[in-house]
């Protein structure tokens, strides 16, 4: 048994043999041609019949993966009649005599080479793109026909050293079981294609995929990013069974994905979700949501040189809120700083965005900003069940400003005789450890609060997610963080406020017991993470996930704190 | 001459869809265009030219064009950018 590791491409576990992609081999003889007026038209014949074959794979694509994987047979297109390509080729066979193999050959890699200086990942794919067409053309061009790799009898695990998009093509879906590349990124192909399908994939596995025999079988666990090769038989079974489990669950949580999360012993958890387009509103609808724990605003603001407008922003705010009807949605006000580019806004350049002007605390600074946004809410909010919440709060007198600034709103709108929610709720977000300790006196100003968990955990552990050298440190499960968690609940609880939790955490399945057991009120995810969420809810019992909650805060890393969790949901 | 200088917006700056919405756009012209993104110079009719501007979020490109349709192109082009693309911001 030998294990390899790689890059996390796509999710999901598949075992069975491995079966090596191989290319025709492509062989360019460079030589000098006597009639270069001929050769240019050989090479147009084979660009035309390449054009053909790419409109073919583009439906196939379409048909078989998804529009994104038929964009990129789009792309070659594009490039195929690109006139600067064309006429690199061109004075080579015409000026240089070259015959039409060498002539595409020389141009693409030329293109190729000058993509991959770049140094992006993005252009670097581009470059493998130019190469992948190249490679159709020239198959043409020497008449070679297309290998019958696709051509797999028995489910497989695809090994190569690379995917390209016309490789990956021209695959038997129905026999490939996941895809293990030696080299390659998180964004490359291979693992566009693999998430669409929904199928396993690990990539930069390294070169000793590569010497991997036919037939050997394997362990491909896509959310782990290892390959297992030959791995023991007792191995086999417990993965086996673990993935049929898994097949089970899932299927059991997609069919109950609309009914409530009610636990063994009859306790009902508000399962919600994070949206941020209303695109992502009727997804959430449908994966099960009872309401909208976060709804992100700053897609308003991207990408544009102008500030969306209060009708603009109430236009936008009413139509999602529609879609949840009398279930509760709470928007969070303006969730920005220094680190994004907002043009009209002129924010000045910060040293450290993350600790800087940002949030809560530029929207006090420019009502200009804040105003119109409290307004299009209060207006989306009528005869609704709206609440607001303010992110990133640190002092009893930022929310107090921030409600003063809510009524002078609501006073204006008044005046102005357009409707206004009277009673709208008014929470805040708990993402700055000074929140949880001062969480007594702020639980006197607010109605709610909101668990905010990857800001909480980063500026609890003092670790930048962003700088992958301490992003392990800014782990949700630490019990440093957990504790403020049990702290922040405690204290509303205390003081008659209920608490919900919109950070990754919250649709965590390891952390659903802990939450649970620490009386976390209000749960809210991603909606493709819900039904099973609300699955794993329903198993659980509330003394149980007391227990587990006590033992888990007790626990000295967050691996440990994990490897609990697992065990007791074993036992339950 | 018909050339103007502006920044562009689009989170994918001139690559993927825009790069190739912009290509498309520009090869309905007769006139020569060329795009220019700091030192690098490219045929806006070219999909691997302007691709390899590398001209991400944020930069600040030169579009010059020269013919009978110089003015309408750089008329289309410079809306097409600041319509982010036909996609909403």
């Amino acid at each position: 048994m030998k294990k390899l590791s790689g890059i996390i491409a796509s999710q999901g576990i598949a075992i069975g043999p491995a079966s090596h992609f191989r290319r025709a081999d492509l062989k360019v003889e460079r030589q000098k041609v006597k009639d270069p007026a001929k050769e240019w038209e050989r090479l147009g014949e084979a660009l035309v019949r390449a054009g053909q074959e790419l409109d073919a794979v583009y439906t196939k694509a379409l048909a078989e993966t998804g529009a994104e994987t038929a964009a990129i047979f789009q792309a070659h297109g594009m490039m195929l009649e690109d006139p600067e390509l064309l006429e690199v080729m061109q004075k080579k066979i015409e000026g240089d005599h070259l015959n039409a193999e060498a002539a595409l050959t020389d141009a693409t890699e030329m293109y190729a080479q000058m993509l991959e200086a770049l140094e992006d990942e993005y252009l670097r794919a581009r470059a493998a793109d130019i190469r992948d067409l190249s490679a159709r053309v020239l198959r043409i061009l020497l008449g070679v026909i297309e290998s019958p790799i696709g051509r797999l009898k028995t489910p497989s695990i695809i090994l190569a050293k690379e995917l390209t998009p016309s490789d990956t093509i021209s695959l038997d879906k129905a026999m490939v079981l996941g895809f293990a590349t030696a080299e390659g990124g998180a964004t490359s192909h291979v693992a566009i294609l693999a998430r669409e399908l929904g199928l396993p994939a690990v990539v930069g596995l390294g070169m000793d995929l590569l010497d991997i025999p036919d037939g050997t079988p394997l362990i491909l666990n896509g959310s782990e990013g290892v390959l297992v090769v030959s791995p023991e038989e007792a191995t086999i079974a417990v993965e086996k069974n673990r993935l049929n489990a898994q097949k089970a669950t899932l299927a059991i949580a997609r069919q109950d994905a609309q009914k409530p999360a009610i636990s063994r012993d009859g306790q009902r958890f508000e399962v919600a979700a994070n949206i941020g387009s209303i695109e992502s509103a009727r997804a959430a609808l449908e994966a099960g949501a009872e309401g909208v724990g976060l709804l992100r605003t700053e897609f308003l603001y991207l990408e544009r040189d102008h500030m969306p407008d209060e009708e603009e922003q109430y236009q936008a705010y009413r139509a999602i809120v529609d879609v949840f009807g009398d279930l509760p949605v709470i928007l969070r006000t303006l969730d920005i700083g220094g680190d994004k580019e907002l043009p009209y806004l002129e924010l000045p350049r910060e040293l450290n965005p993350f600790m800087g002007l940002r949030a809560i605390r530029l929207c006090l600074a420019r009502p200009d900003l804040f105003k119109p946004q409290l307004k299009a809410a209060l207006r989306a909010g009528v005869d609704r069940n709206m609440k607001i919440m303010f992110p990133m709060v640190a002092t009893v007198a930022e929310v107090r400003a921030a409600r003063a600034i809510l009524e002078e709103c609501r006073a204006e709108l008044v005046a102005e005789g357009k409707p206004a929610a009277t009673h709208l709720e008014v929470g805040i977000m708990v993402e700055i450890p000074a929140a949880v300790v001062i969480a007594d006196q702020l639980a006197a100003v607010v109605d709610f609060f909101s668990i905010g968990t990857n800001d909480l955990s980063q500026y609890t552990m003092a670790a930048d997610r962003t700088n992958s050298q301490v992003s392990p440190l800014a782990d949700a499960f630490q019990p440093a963080v957990l504790r403020l968690i049990r702290d922040v609940i405690k204290t509303a609880h205390q003081h008659g406020k209920w608490v919900g939790m919109c950070g990754e955490l919250a649709g965590e399945p390891l952390a659903l017991p802990i939450l649970a057991g620490l009386g976390l009120d209000e749960f809210s995810m991603t909606p493709a993470v819900i039904p099973v969420a609300k699955q794993i809810l329903r198993g659980l019992s509330l003394p149980e996930a007391q227990k587990v909650a006590l033992a888990a805060l007790n626990e000295d890393s967050p691996e440990k704190v994990k490897s609990l969790v697992e065990g007791a949901q074993i036992a339950m | 001459m018909n050339e103007i200088t502006m920044t562009l917006k689009h989170k994918s700056g001139l690559h993927a869809r825009p790069a190739a919405l912009f290509v498309q756009a520009a090869s309905r012209f007769k006139s020569k265009i060329n795009v220019r993104n700091g030192e690098r110079e490219a045929n806006a009719k070219s999909i691997m030219g302007v691709l390899s501007l590398g001209a991400n979020q944020g930069a600040v490109i030169t579009i010059h064009a020269e013919g009978e349709d110089a003015e309408q192109a750089i008329q289309q082009l410079v809306s097409l950018i600041e319509d982010n693309f036909g996609e909403s911001a």
